[in-house]
């Protein structure tokens, strides 16, 4: 392809994927849309069971039964990995796009050494000389920072701390030059510190080998420290999109903000309190209609549980989904001093054709939008 | 006070973990401090060179009859174990008979492992409708009793110590595949499997190197059932008259031989040491599976 050296490296379009389930279909991905550049971080952002992990899996092929992909295109390279064979897209994993998991410690093989599985990763695909397997595997290694590499690769997994054993997986990520590293919530299992080191290394390695990486997380620190670009999802779907600054600086979505509040942050008044959201994310087999972040949402207009609002541009490369976007939220409902998060707070819009006290309750009590004769 | 302090441990600038010993080195290390299971695995490497020793040397042979009195009785001048109702040599054929229980032992177990296994990892890793047919098939095959195969084959084929294998491995394959297809479902799922398959691991790969030796113990403790088992079975084949072909000397003939003299009121002891021979054995057999099944277990190593 004539744009393969400029232009994206991976184009999801619409992708949507879903979990057939005996209590119904669960839209765990809807209609989700991101490039990835060459050299790029990116980072996808959310809470737990928004979608996050289901997009990485669905790049690579690999959501579980009963899921699948429904719709979309995932193009790798201008090549769509959803209509390729299955022994095709097998060598793309590992060898282009490598992907590392968030709990380490169960990710290796408790039966063999650290040496022969890093090397098991270079003889899945044959990218790597036979010959230089081996020695290729300890530099890797070495690379990522293990100590005294050489006698380590005769270990086994339960004598690897879990630091250590994460930067195992990166080596093993890394063994085949793949060219897209999607590092799946890579620091949630391990403490601060070795979080630091790690996302260190993940910096280190995108600087050095030009790997794009696609971080998958919920901590918007981790987000902080090793992205450029930022997607924000929610109940399956992009919210928000555009630079860490724009992200980090002037969040547009009420859920980027939300999240963002929820930070402790060491310039913050220290008796100020660490703001949770309020309720829980939707049922994704029956979710609300319009905007699924409205029984949520301290800004909600009405139209917001009706219409469901589209992604659009609201800076310079920035995207959010939402009918009133911070910016009016600051100018017009005082989002700014905004102590009180309860759905509906700020704007003072309830829930269209509920009994004002059944709301009244159901909110004071954060749980999710009672959903009676919504009718839209 | 000494004006030194040596330390404990030495560090020599590397890790403190310990030199890693392989994994069957570490096994055997543990398994020799199981004094059952290392009392069962002397008793088998003797039982195993009695049993080559008796390839090329018995005291008398074992089939030439009239080597003494017949019924003679135990302590007889060269025949510390007496002799039979040809007066064939008890100890000698006692000798040769291990090689028959050995040889249906391991080569069941062997034939049960490889198809048990196979099919144990494939239908349990692909699942669906592979499975559906195979729990069919497996439901019928625990419908069949081992005693028919064999008699069928018998009067089809003919006495013989191949159709006795093959009539118990039919029949003792499937405990094998359920129990490596459970493991394989649970297996599976494991993160490391799917971290291979992100990898772009082939579905060989996966079974072979990944499923597999995390399944090892219990396919090891199985095995080290089905050996004790295929012995049983075949002795009793033998002695119910249908096993192994008549003047081949192997321990459930020679119980069986010994049963009618002990009825008609002779010593029982040619029914005693085949009997004793084959008990010892099979519980042999079962402490090393104990041991092996806990030397094994990566969990449980250091």
């Amino acid at each position: 392809m004539a744009f393969a050296m400029s232009g994206p490296v991976l184009e999801v379009k619409n992708l949507s994927t879903s979990f057939f389930t005996d209590d119904g279909e669960v839209k765990a991905v809807r209609d989700v849309s991101f490039d990835l550049a060459p050299g790029e971080t990116l980072g996808i952002v959310g809470e737990s069971g928004c979608g996050k992990s289901v997009t990485a899996l669905s790049i690579l092929g690999l959501v579980p039964r009963p899921g699948r992909v429904v719709e979309g295109e995932i193009l790798f390279r201008g090549i769509d990995l959803l209509t390729i064979g299955r022994d095709e897209l097998r060598q793309i994993r590992g060898r282009d796009i490598a992907m590392i998991f968030q709990d380490p410690l169960s990710s290796l093989n408790p039966v063999h050494r650290i040496g022969f599985q890093v090397e098991e990763a270079m003889r899945a695909h044959d990218k790597v000389p036979r010959a230089e397997v081996r020695p290729r595997g300890l530099d890797l290694l070495q690379r990522v920072h293990v100590p005294d590499a050489s006698r380590r690769v005769r270990n086994y997994p339960h004598q690897f701390s879990g630091g250590m054993r994460q930067r195992v997986m990166i080596a093993m990520g890394l063994s085949n030059r793949p060219e897209i590293l999607i590092a799946d919530e890579p620091t949630t299992a391990l403490d601060v510190t070795v979080q630091a080191q790690i996302l260190q290394l993940l910096r280190d390695l995108n600087r050095d080998l030009g790997t794009s990486i696609i971080l998958i997380t919920h901590n918007l620190g981790v987000v902080a420290g090793l992205c450029t670009r930022v997607v924000v999802m929610y109940a399956g779907e992009i919210v928000e999109q555009g630079s860490t600054e724009q992200i980090f600086d002037s969040p547009q979505h009420p859920y980027t903000w939300a999240l963002l509040r929820s930070l402790p942050r060491i310039d913050a008044d220290r008796h100020e309190r660490l703001r949770s959201i309020e309720g829980l994310p939707p049922d994704l087999i029956a979710p609300p209609p319009g905007c699924k972040f409205n029984p949520r949402c301290p800004f909600r207009l009405e139209r917001c549980f009706s219409e469901a609002p589209e992604l659009v541009r609201v800076g310079d490369g920035q995207a959010a989904a939402c009918w009133v976007t911070m910016r009016r939220a600051y100018a017009e409902m005082g989002a700014a001093t905004l102590t009180d998060t309860r759905p509906g707070s700020a704007s003072g819009v309830r829930p269209p054709s509920s009994a004002a006290a059944g709301a009244e309750a159901a909110e004071g009590g954060s749980r999710p939008e009672p959903e009676a004769g919504d009718g839209g | 006070m000494a004006a030194t302090i040596t330390p404990l441990l030495e560090y020599s600038g590397g890790t403190l973990a310990r030199e890693q010993v392989g994994l069957w080195r570490d096994g055997l290390r543990r398994l020799r401090r199981n004094r059952l299971a290392l009392a069962a695995m002397v008793y088998l490497i003797l039982l195993a060179i009695v049993c080559i020793v008796s390839l090329f040397w018995t005291p008398y042979k074992p089939n030439v009859v009239n080597t003494c009195p017949t019924y003679s009785l135990p302590g007889t001048p060269g025949h510390p174990l007496g002799c039979d109702e040809l007066g064939r040599d008890t100890l000698s054929r006692l000798m040769v008979g291990s090689q028959i229980s050995l040889a249906i032992g391991l080569i069941t177990a062997a034939i049960v492992m490889v198809v048990g296994v196979g099919v144990g990892l494939l239908i349990g890793y692909l699942r669906g409708v592979v499975d559906a047919i195979f729990a069919l098939v497996i439901n019928v095959f625990y419908g069949v009793p081992p005693i028919m195969v064999a008699l069928v084959l018998y009067v089809l084929l003919g006495p013989g110590v191949i159709n006795i294998i093959i009539a118990i491995a039919a029949t003792t394959w499937m405990d094998m595949a359920r129990l490596v297809r459970g493991q394989t479902l649970s297996i599976r799922e494991r993160e490391y499997v799917e971290a291979a398959r992100a990898g772009g691991a082939r579905t060989r790969t996966i079974l072979l190197t990944h499923i597999f030796p995390n399944a090892l113990g219990p396919i090891i403790v199985q095995t080290t059932y089905v050996v004790p088992a295929a012995i049983l079975t075949a002795a009793f084949f033998s002695f119910l008259g249908f096993g192994v072909p008549a003047p081949q000397a192997d321990w459930g003939g020679m119980a069986q031989e010994g049963f009618s003299p002990l009825l008609s009121g002779f010593d029982p002891y040619m029914l005693l040491f085949p009997a004793i021979a084959l008990s010892v054995t099979l519980l042999a057999f079962n402490f090393l599976g104990d041991g092996l099944r806990d030397a094994f277990d990566p969990r449980q190593r250091r």
